[in-house]
């Protein structure tokens, strides 16, 4: 076994320790839940998608690194129910009653981003307690949100069906209240502004849950449900009832092309070897290519449906700002343009390459995927005089307006505008995916704690004073250690900074799913970029 | 001219256009000698049989309006007509329906048209059990003295009521106690009379250990040709179930003493065309008896066919044509074994079935027709994707093995059942293995009582699960991958991302499979390029399987590599709607998927009683509110020919009666709900 191999599967090895801890977030909780009979967050979404589907989990480590628990009370991701791709964000009970927490807001919001981005209808699976009230001045302002997007997400004629199994009072009750579906449980959804307690303050009337909220009153007398369960697994059938009849059409999607009818090849090489590929210094440079043709469709021929893919991977001005690899390719049939990063650094040619490049796929209205193994633009007196910035202005402009679909997967380094360049975050890329192996910070924590030292040193020089290089030493490695765990991908992913970190060997799956999810709408490329400092 | 002659000579001398009047195998089997004659063939058939092969395989249908027997195979009327309509110069019976209706005979020949099959003055010679016995015993022929119900004494058990009109095990009654001997009599003649329209009967000795010894002759205008002798003593109820040629053990003495015997009887009513003459033989003391003469081509007719080297539907046509027959006696050659593969469940009192037979593939080398050499031959009424209706008889295929020794022939057939597809209905497949496993079949010292000693325990039970957990889980598994492989290739989206995958692993996914009433709930997970199985039955481990292949030209069809610990065994799933059938290794399992959600309006309420099949209700016998006790009878339905009684499963109230006189129900249909006294007061 390779020694990249080794490092790598160690890694993973610890991502699914994390996913576990948000799996078993709810502790002992959960096992309470279950005797009262009544599903997991994650069970109730088993049931919902279709038997055979495939589940996407996004952010499943949201919260990772604070106060609250791994998943942030919250588990959501991409299903497919009833032939329909559709967003599922499921409160879970057993964290702390479901309460929301900050991580939990912002995890909501990202899935929301994604469902409104993507045109998925959305489910939710309501049982929760509401706020987190220590935390209420994160959550209360912004928190408002969630009901404008359920009501935006409905005028944009994209379905959001709400099923409640419990709790789901006071702001709350504005999930089922602004979906277009509204499922409630019998005997257990609770949906009101205020409970008993609140209105013998307010109002001084004597009354009771179930007559305030309860899944029978809204079905039968408040008209605030469309359905009465009889069970959490009729609550499940009745959801899958609604999206089977939402009439779903996926506009994305040319008939008869290859991603619509599964005529393409496997990878000509076996994603299992991305394992041995990736160096665990990520000093030592890789080639992308050798990854590309283990996450892209293979060489077919003789297809059915007319479209042969006599190559894997055309690359695109192979000879010019050779440290960008661009190309043409194929992804479950998905026509996609590629930039991966060959060598660490970005120059004028890599930038303005990539920026052509942006533009022919927006001409070509074929999404874009990158690739990060970026340690940056270039510096230094020869790039800034040759105009690393404007040519850099250019690539940032090029992805920033780009409206054709943007992925991007994390591989390796993502230090310095090199992320932005590259599509980072701040992009807005439809899915952002890191690897075990990624780091991401302003620049590389050596560099940065050497940059640290050269200004402690200007600083003190300046004042006249004598610079104590011992006694810098452990503020250098401190600062070393910190930037480098900030850099790690579980705290980016803690921070909802991405999607989630994946098995590298699963990248084709999660890009196929995500592509044939971005198919739920027309791509449409963009010509009219902002002004290119030429 | 008379009308023997008429029947001899043939009216058109050669047949060009042949209608059989009959349905399923024999009809297919007439129509393939037909074929290799160049005569034109004609089906009629029934609006139920409208999608079996036989209609396809014939060069023109007729159909004839309704289902029941009365209303299409035995209306002679239609059937002459649909001759003449379609230019039919032939008429060839089959067998029952109207083979040995001499009426019909005379009547297709008074239409000018050629009949095959024996005069109908023969065939009224032989319709009656009694006097042909009689007609034998001036013959020659050893037969069993009658008893008279009057005069019979205890040293006469144990007796045979039989009926005279009677074929196929009907109105045929044991007594073993001179008691019940007249309250039998009135049973077998009521049965009878309903069954043959005619209901008289005669009692004989029974003959215990006896065995069914039957010759089959062909009588033509110079005589009559003995085509050797078959053993069909292993019968349930007295039906054959399993038949061979030539009869084992037989002594060289007897058996020519058999054939010389029924070439008598043939001879003494100058017969022409193929009969079969049967006899009981009684090893023990190495004596035969006359039993009866069947006036047309036997259901089994193909074990002769194979050991003689001979057409037998060819030389009723050459016999019916006039011509000289052109084969000769010669003796047996290797041994042939036929099965019977029913569509019904031995261990629930061989209750037949209906349905769509899902996939019905029987391996063979030929159908219909001789073979080069040892090898399995197939006559069969159905394939895959027919269905099977309740209006007939039960048979769905026939299975003829051929091969130089007995003991081969018989091997070849447990291989060749095995290795059956037959999914869709319950068949007695298990309980033909059985059979042909049993050290007196494999003795060849078998009697007609074989099953009956058995005390019903030679009926397939029990083999609907494969031994072992291991084996179980491993079958359910498969079910389970191709299930899901199977709706994988159905979806709308993301059609070629791999079934159930996920990036967070939680709770598996999981599949609840009924299994014979009992539900099993198989968990996986996908895993890269396949699957892997987890707590299916606690204790197997270690089982996985990679991405199953479709198997070629098979709609729902998928072959499951399944790995466990190191060991590979193949299965061959077939996934239609709900059900799945499992071909393991070891053997056959049916399950149903059970689905993942009920719509509670659907559900019914505890204590339901269902229709066990679909058929018609013929009796309500309780009211709504009526206090009823464990047991009583509450329903009777009619389904298949049979009365079926639904009796209350424990004592309490009839809350609920949708059941009403008359009405037809589908199977499963809710007769009445019994409500125990505690549930009664609970709600």
């Amino acid at each position: 076994m390779s020694a990249n191999r080794t490092a790598m599967l160690e890694k993973l090895e610890e991502l699914r320790a994390e996913q576990d801890k948000a799996v078993e977030a709810g502790g002992k909780y959960i096992a309470r839940h279950k005797e009262r009979g009544k599903l997991t967050a994650r069970e109730r979404i088993e049931l919902l998608v279709d038997e055979d589907s495939a589940f996407l989990e996004l952010m499943p480590l949201a919260g990772w690194g604070s106060d609250f628990a791994v998943g942030a009370s919250l588990v959501t991701g991409i299903g497919v129910v009833e032939g329909v791709e559709c967003m599922i964000v499921a409160n879970d009970p057993t964290v702390k009653g479901g309460a929301l927490n900050p991580w939990s807001v912002k995890k909501s919001f990202r899935a929301a981003d994604i469902a409104a981005q993507n045109g998925l209808p959305t489910i939710n699976l309501t049982e929760s307690g509401g706020a987190d009230l220590p935390t209420q001045k994160e959550i209360f302002i912004p928190g408002g949100r969630g009901f404008r997007d359920l009501t935006r997400s409905s005028a944009r004629k994209i379905p959001t069906v709400s099923v409640v199994f419990g709790n789901s009072t006071a702001g709350g009750a504005y999930v089922p209240g602004m979906s277009d579906y509204v499922i409630m449980v019998k005997e257990q959804a609770k949906v009101f502004l205020a409970g008993p307690p609140l209105v013998k303050m307010a109002t001084g009337e004597e009354t009771d849950d179930e007559s305030l909220g309860g899944a029978e009153m809204h079905s039968r007398i408040s008209g605030s449900s469309d359905f009465l369960a009889v069970d959490e697994y009729d609550a499940i059938r009745l959801a899958r009832r609604v999206v089977a009849r939402l009439n779903w059409r996926k506009a994305g999607v040319i008939p008869g092309s290859p991603a619509a009818t599964g005529d393409y090849a496997e990878p000509d090489f076996d994603p299992e070897d991305l394992l041995d590929l990736i160096p665990s210094d990520l000093k030592e440079p890789f080639d992308p290519r050798e990854a590309i043709l283990r996450i892209v469709d293979g060489v077919s021929t003789g297809s059915t449906t007319g479209h042969d893919n006599a190559v894997a991977f055309d690359e695109f001005k192979p000879l010019y700002g050779t440290a960008l690899c661009v190309g043409w390719a194929r992804l479950h049939g998905h026509p996609i343009g590629i930039l991966a990063n060959a060598r660490g650094v970005l120059m004028s040619e890599e930038a303005q390459k990539a920026a052509q490049f942006i533009q022919l796929a927006n001409q070509k209205d074929t999404p874009l995927l990158f690739l990060h193994n970026t340690t940056g633009y270039m510096v230094g007196k020869d790039y800034e005089q040759g105009g690393i910035i404007k040519h850099g202005a250019q690539m940032i402009n090029a992805v920033s307006n780009s409206t054709v679909p943007h992925l991007t997967v994390i591989m390796g380094a993502s230090y310095g505008a090199g992320n932005y360049g590259m599509n980072g975050r701040a992009y807005d890329p439809r899915f952002l995916f890191t690897w075990p192996s990624a780091k991401s910070s302003v620049m590389g924590p050596a560099q940065l704690a050497g940059v640290m030292e050269i200004v402690a040193r200007q600083s003190a020089e300046s004042k006249g004073q004598p610079f104590d290089a011992e006694g810098f030493k452990p503020i250098k490695e401190m600062v070393e250690t910190q930037i480098e765990e900030q850099s790690l991908p579980y705290v980016l992913s803690g921070m909802v900074y991405d999607d989630g970190v994946i098995d590298p060997r699963d990248t084709r799956t999660v890009l196929g799913i995500c592509l044939s999810v971005i198919a739920n709408q027309p791509i449409q490329g963009e010509m009219n970029f902002g002004v290119f400092r030429l | 001219m008379t009308l023997r002659d008429a029947s001899s000579l043939g009216s058109a001398g050669t047949i060009t256009r042949l209608l059989v009047a009959n349905r399923g195998e024999i009809a297919r089997r007439v129509f393939a000698t037909c074929r290799r004659l160049g005569i034109a063939t004609v089906a009629v058939h029934s609006d139920a049989d409208v999608g079996l092969p036989f209609v396809t395989d014939a060069d023109t249908a007729v159909r004839l309006p309704g289902n029941t027997p009365a209303e299409t195979y035995l209306r002679a009327d239609l059937v002459l007509e649909a001759a003449l309509r379609t230019g039919a110069d032939a008429i060839h019976p089959g067998y029952g329906f109207l083979s040995e209706n001499a009426d019909f005979a005379r009547a297709v020949i008074e239409a000018g048209l050629t009949w095959v099959g024996p005069a109908p003055e023969s065939i009224e010679q032989m319709g009656s059990k009694i006097e042909s016995k009689k007609l034998m015993e001036a013959a020659g022929v050893p037969v069993l003295g009658n008893l008279t119900p009057e005069t019979a004494t205890e040293a006469d058990l144990p007796m045979l009521v039989k009926a005279s009109a009677g074929g196929g095990g009907r109105g045929m009654r044991v007594v073993r106690r001179l008691a019940h001997l007249s309250g039998e009599v009135d049973k077998a003649s009521a049965e009878a009379a309903s069954a043959f329209g005619d209901g008289t009967v005669f009692v004989e000795p029974y003959v215990e250990r006896g065995r069914h010894v039957e010759v089959q002759v062909v009588g033509h205008a110079g005589g009559a040709l003995v085509l050797g002798e078959r053993d069909c003593s292993v019968q349930r109820r007295h039906q054959k179930v399993v038949e061979e040629a030539p009869a084992p053990h037989l002594p060289a003495a007897t058996r020519a003493a058999l054939h010389e015997a029924a070439r008598a009887a043939a001879v003494a009513i100058d017969y022409r065309g193929a009969g079969t003459v049967e006899f009981l033989y009684d090893a023990e003391v190495d004596r035969f008896f006359f039993l009866e003469m069947n006036t047309r081509l036997q259901v089994e007719h193909p074990v002769t066919e194979l050991v003689h080297g001979v057409d037998l539907v060819e030389l009723q046509l050459q016999v019916a044509e006039g011509r000289a027959v052109d084969v000769t006696e010669t003796a047996p050659h290797g041994c042939a074994v036929e099965v019977r593969l029913y569509a019904e469940d031995p261990a629930a009192d061989y209750q037949p079935q209906s349905g769509r037979l899902t996939r019905f593939e029987i391996p063979a080398d030929v159908e219909f027709g001789p073979l080069t050499g040892a090898g399995a031959r197939l006559d069969s009424g159905f394939v895959s994707g027919s269905e099977v209706s309740t209006h007939y008889d039960a048979m769905l295929a026939k299975l003829i093995i051929w091969a130089p020794t007995r003991d081969a022939a018989l091997r070849r057939t447990v291989g060749a059942l095995r290795q059956a597809e037959l999914h869709g209905l319950r068949t007695n497949r298990e309980q033909l293995l059985e059979i042909l496993q049993h050290p007196d079949v494999v003795a060849g010292t078998m009697t007609t009582a074989l099953l009956a000693d058995e005390d019903d325990a030679l009926v397939g039970a029990g083999k609907d699960l494969p031994d072992g957990p291991e084996a179980q889980a491993r079958a359910f598994f498969a079910a389970t991958v191709a299930a899901t492989a199977e709706q994988t290739s159905r979806r709308r989206v993301q059609q070629r991302i791999p079934s159930g995958w996920r990036n967070v692993e939680a709770a598996p996914r999981t599949l609840a499979l009924d299994v014979a009433g009992t539900q099993v709930q198989v968990g996986w997970v996908r895993t890269r390029g396949g699957f892997a199985m987890v707590d299916v039955y606690d204790e197997v481990a270690g089982v996985t399987a990679p991405d199953p292949t479709p198997i070629a030209g098979v709609v729902g069809g998928w072959r499951v590599v399944v790995q466990h610990d190191g060991v590979t065994f193949p299965h061959d799933v077939f996934v239609v709607g709900d059900r799945v059938d499992v071909e393991t290794p070891t053997g056959h399992v049916a399950v149903r998927r059970v689905p993942r959600f009920v719509d509670p309006a659907d559900q019914v309420a505890e204590g339901s009683l269902l229709a066990p099949m679909p058929g018609s209700v013929v009796g309500v016998r309780v009211e709504v509110g009526d206090q009823v006790v464990e047991g009583q009878t509450l329903v009777v339905m009619e389904a298949m020919k049979m009365q079926h009684t639904v009796a209350a499963p424990y004592a309490g109230t009839v809350t609920e009666l949708p059941a009403s006189e008359g009405q037809q129900v589908e199977a499963g249909a809710v007769l009445a709900v019994v409500t125990a006294p505690e549930a009664t007061e609970g709600d």
